[in-house]
C-alpha cells in the first residue's frame, strides 16, 4: 500500500519536474565545471524554440477563431484543417524580398526587428512557468520585466522613425503615446500584488497565491483589489501589446500599417513574432500575478503537473485576446487617451489604496464589502462622468456668414 | 454605460463562435472549387453570340450592324462587316460578321451591347472560369469562341431566353403571315394575268407581276 502510494507520488513529481529532469541528465554528460553555462543556454533555447511554436500554432487558431466568429470557416487549405498554414506562411516571408527603402536610415532600419524580439524574449527569463521551472529567480522579477517590457517602445519607434515613410512615423508617434500612457497604468496595476505578496520575486508571488482554503487557491483574483487589478491590467496589457481594441499603431484602416509599413519578408515576420510573443508574455505574466501561476485551482487537482496549469492559463489569456480582438472596434486616438487617463489610471491609484486599506483592516468579512464597496462606487462614479456627454448648441460663425 | 455593452458583444460572438459549429444556416461559406452553386439567372460576366439551328455561320443572327460596337463604353469589340448578304432567320438578306472580336481583358460586363442590340445576337454569359496563360491572345475571343447555340442561351437565362424566343416566333409568324398574303396577291394576280392572258394573250405583264411579289416576300 504505501509502495504504491509513495510510486504514484514518485510519477507526479517525476512529471512535475520533467523538464528540469531532463536538463540536469542532459548537462550531467558535460565536466561540472560547464554545466551551468550549458544549463543556461539549454534553457534559453528552450524557451527560444517553444514561444514561436507557440507562436505558429496561435496564428492559425485566431484566423480560425476570428473566422468562426465572423461564421466563417477560416484558413482550411494547407494541411489537415490548415494546421499547416504557419508553415507556408513561414517559408513565403523567408522567400520574400527584403526592400529596405532607398532614403531609409538602413542601419536602424535593421536593428529594429532584432531589438523587438531581443527585449520581449528578454521578459520570459523572469516569469516561472511551473514549479521550479524558471531560467533566473531573480529577487526583482518584476522590475527587470518592466524594463524588458519598456524597451520595445524604443523598438517600434526605430521602426518607424528610420523607415523614413509618413505612415510609418505616425505609426509609431500613435504607438509611442499609447505605450507609454498605458505603461504607467501597468505597473501602477502590478504594485497591488507586490504590495501584497511583500516581494518583487515572481517566485515569492507565486508561492504566495499557492495556498488553499477549503480546496480552493489564494489567488490574488478572487479579492476584491486583485479583481480590479487584474482588469486593470488586462486593459493595460492589451494596449502594451496593440492588440483589437486598441491597435491604433497599426490601424490597417487609416495608416497602411502603422510602424512596420517599410518591412517586408522576415523583418516583416520578426515584427509580426514580436507582437505575439509579446502577448504570450503579458499572459504569462498575468497568470504569474493574479491567477497563481502554475498553482492548481482546486487543492484536489495539484496532482496535474504544475507546467500544464500556467501553459492552461497563458492559452486561455490568449483566447480571451483573440475573442476581444473579433468583438470591439477600434477606438480613436482621443478615446484611448482619456480612458488611459482619465479612467484606467485613476482606478489603479485608488486601487493601492484599497489594498491597503485590505492589508490593515486584518481578516473578517468588514474588509470585504468596505473594498468592495469602494470600488464599485468608484467604478459606476467614473463611469457616468467618463460617458457624459457634453451638450454643445448651435454652432455659430464668427465670419462666415 | 459601465461596459455592459462589451459583455453583450462578447456573448454575441461567442454565439457566432459555437453557432458556427452546429447550425448549417450559420456557416454559409461554399468550399468554391470543390463545391459549387449554380449561377443565378441574372448573373452576367461576359457577352457571347447567338445562333439558331446546328450550324453557327448559318444560323449567327448578328448582322453586323455595329451598334454594340459603337456603343461599347470601352470599347472592347471589334467588327468587320462581310461584302456579300446571307438570308437571317426570316429569310431576309443581311450582312454578317467576317470578324466579331470581343477583348474581355477590357470589357466591364456592363451589358450595354444587349441592351443596344435590335437583333437579339448578342447576350451575357454566366461562364467565370476564364483564366488563360496567354494573356494577349487568350483574352481575346474571336467568332468561334463567341458563338453559342440558342440551346445553350435558354439553359442559362430561362426566362429571357423565352421572352427572345416568343418575340422573334412573333416576327417569324408575321412575315410568315405577310408572305402568305402576298403569295395570295401573287397569285390572285397571276390568276388576273392568266384571266387576261387568256383575254389578251401579252405574255410580258404576266413576267412582271410575278417577280414583284417575291420580293415583298423577302421583306
Amino acid at each position: 500500500m504505501t509502495a504504491t502510494a509513495s510510486f504514484a507520488r514518485s510519477i507526479i513529481e517525476t512529471s512535475d519536474q520533467i523538464f528540469v529532469l531532463l536538463k540536469q541528465w542532459l548537462v550531467s554528460f558535460l565536466p561540472a565545471a560547464w554545466q551551468p553555462a550549458a544549463g543556461v543556454v539549454l534553457c534559453v533555447a528552450a524557451i527560444v524554440g517553444l514561444f514561436p511554436a507557440l507562436f505558429a500554432l496561435t496564428t492559425v487558431l485566431e484566423r480560425k477563431g476570428l473566422g468562426r466568429i465572423q461564421n466563417r470557416i477560416g484558413p482550411n487549405r494547407v494541411g489537415p484543417l490548415g494546421l499547416l498554414q504557419p508553415l507556408a506562411d513561414g517559408i513565403k516571408s523567408l522567400t520574400k524580398e527584403d526592400i529596405v527603402p532607398a532614403r531609409a536610415d538602413w542601419a536602424v532600419h535593421f536593428l529594429a526587428p532584432l531589438v523587438l524580439v531581443v527585449a520581449v524574449f528578454m521578459g520570459f527569463a523572469v516569469v516561472p512557468m511551473g514549479r521550479n521551472l524558471v531560467l533566473v529567480d531573480m529577487d526583482a522579477g518584476l522590475l527587470f520585466y518592466f524594463a524588458m517590457g519598456a524597451s520595445t517602445e524604443l523598438a517600434i519607434f526605430m521602426a518607424g522613425w528610420s523607415s523614413r515613410n509618413k505612415y510609418s512615423l505616425l505609426g509609431a508617434m500613435r504607438a509611442v503615446a499609447q505605450m507609454i500612457s498605458y505603461e504607467v497604468a501597468l505597473l501602477l496595476s502590478t504594485v497591488v500584488v507586490v504590495m501584497m505578496a511583500g516581494s518583487l520575486s515572481l517566485t515569492k508571488i507565486v508561492a504566495a497565491q499557492n495556498q488553499y482554503t477549503w480546496g480552493l487557491p489564494h489567488w490574488y483574483i478572487f479579492t476584491p483589489w486583485g479583481l480590479a487589478g487584474f482588469l486593470m491590467y488586462a486593459i493595460a496589457t492589451t494596449a502594451e501589446t496593440n492588440r483589437s481594441p486598441f491597435d491604433l499603431p497599426e490601424g490597417e484602416s487609416e495608416l497602411v500599417a502603422g510602424y512596420h509599413t517599410e518591412y517586408s519578408g522576415f523583418k516583416f515576420a520578426l515584427f509580426f513574432l514580436g507582437e505575439y510573443l509579446a502577448m504570450f508574455s503579458v499572459s504569462g505574466l498575468g497568470a504569474t500575478l493574479f491567477l497563481g501561476g502554475w498553482s492548481a485551482p482546486f487543492s484536489f487537482l495539484t496532482w496535474v503537473p504544475s507546467w500544464i496549469w500556467f501553459f492552461s492559463k497563458l492559452m486561455l489569456s490568449i483566447f480571451v485576446f483573440i475573442w476581444l480582438r473579433g468583438t470591439l472596434p477600434r477606438l480613436r486616438q482621443d478615446q484611448l487617451m482619456n480612458f488611459a487617463w482619465k479612467f484606467v489610471l485613476p482606478m489603479t491609484l485608488l486601487n493601492l489604496l484599497v489594498a491597503g486599506l485590505w492589508r490593515f483592516m486584518g481578516e473578517g468579512w468588514e474588509r470585504w464589502v468596505l473594498c468592495t464597496a469602494i470600488l464599485v462606487v468608484a467604478y459606476v462614479v467614473m463611469g457616468r462622468m467618463g460617458m457624459r456627454r457634453e451638450h454643445f448648441g448651435p454652432r455659430s460663425y464668427r465670419y462666415a456668414e | 454605460m459601465f461596459g455592459e455593452g462589451i459583455l453583450k458583444g462578447l456573448a454575441e460572438t461567442a454565439r457566432n463562435f459555437f453557432g458556427s459549429f452546429v447550425s448549417a444556416e450559420r456557416l454559409t461559406t461554399v468550399e468554391y472549387p470543390e463545391q459549387r452553386i449554380a449561377p443565378f439567372e441574372a448573373a452576367r460576366v461576359f457577352p457571347f453570340l447567338v445562333y439558331d439551328g446546328e450550324d453557327w455561320l448559318a444560323g449567327l443572327r448578328c448582322v453586323a450592324c455595329q451598334i454594340c460596337e459603337k456603343e461599347c463604353p470601352p470599347q472592347c469589340i471589334f467588327i468587320e462587316k462581310s461584302k456579300d448578304k446571307k438570308p437571317d432567320f426570316v429569310g431576309k438578306p443581311q450582312s454578317y460578321p467576317m470578324r466579331f472580336e470581343i477583348d474581355i481583358s477590357v470589357c466591364m460586363s456592363c451589358q450595354i451591347c444587349v441592351e443596344v442590340c435590335p437583333f437579339e445576337a448578342i447576350k451575357m454569359d454566366t461562364a467565370f472560369e476564364l483564366s488563360t496563360g496567354d494573356r494577349f491572345g487568350g483574352l481575346l475571343l474571336n467568332l468561334t469562341q463567341l458563338a453559342k447555340p440558342n440551346a445553350y442561351y435558354r439553359q442559362i437565362h430561362p426566362t429571357g431566353a423565352a421572352e427572345v424566343d416568343a418575340r422573334m416566333a412573333e416576327e417569324m409568324a408575321k412575315a410568315e403571315a405577310k408572305a402568305k398574303t402576298a403569295t395570295d396577291a401573287a397569285a390572285k394576280a397571276a390568276a388576273d394575268a392568266a384571266a387576261t392572258k387568256a383575254a389578251d394573250a401579252t405574255p410580258a405583264a404576266g413576267d412582271a407581276s410575278q417577280s414583284r411579289p417575291d420580293e415583298e416576300s423577302r421583306r
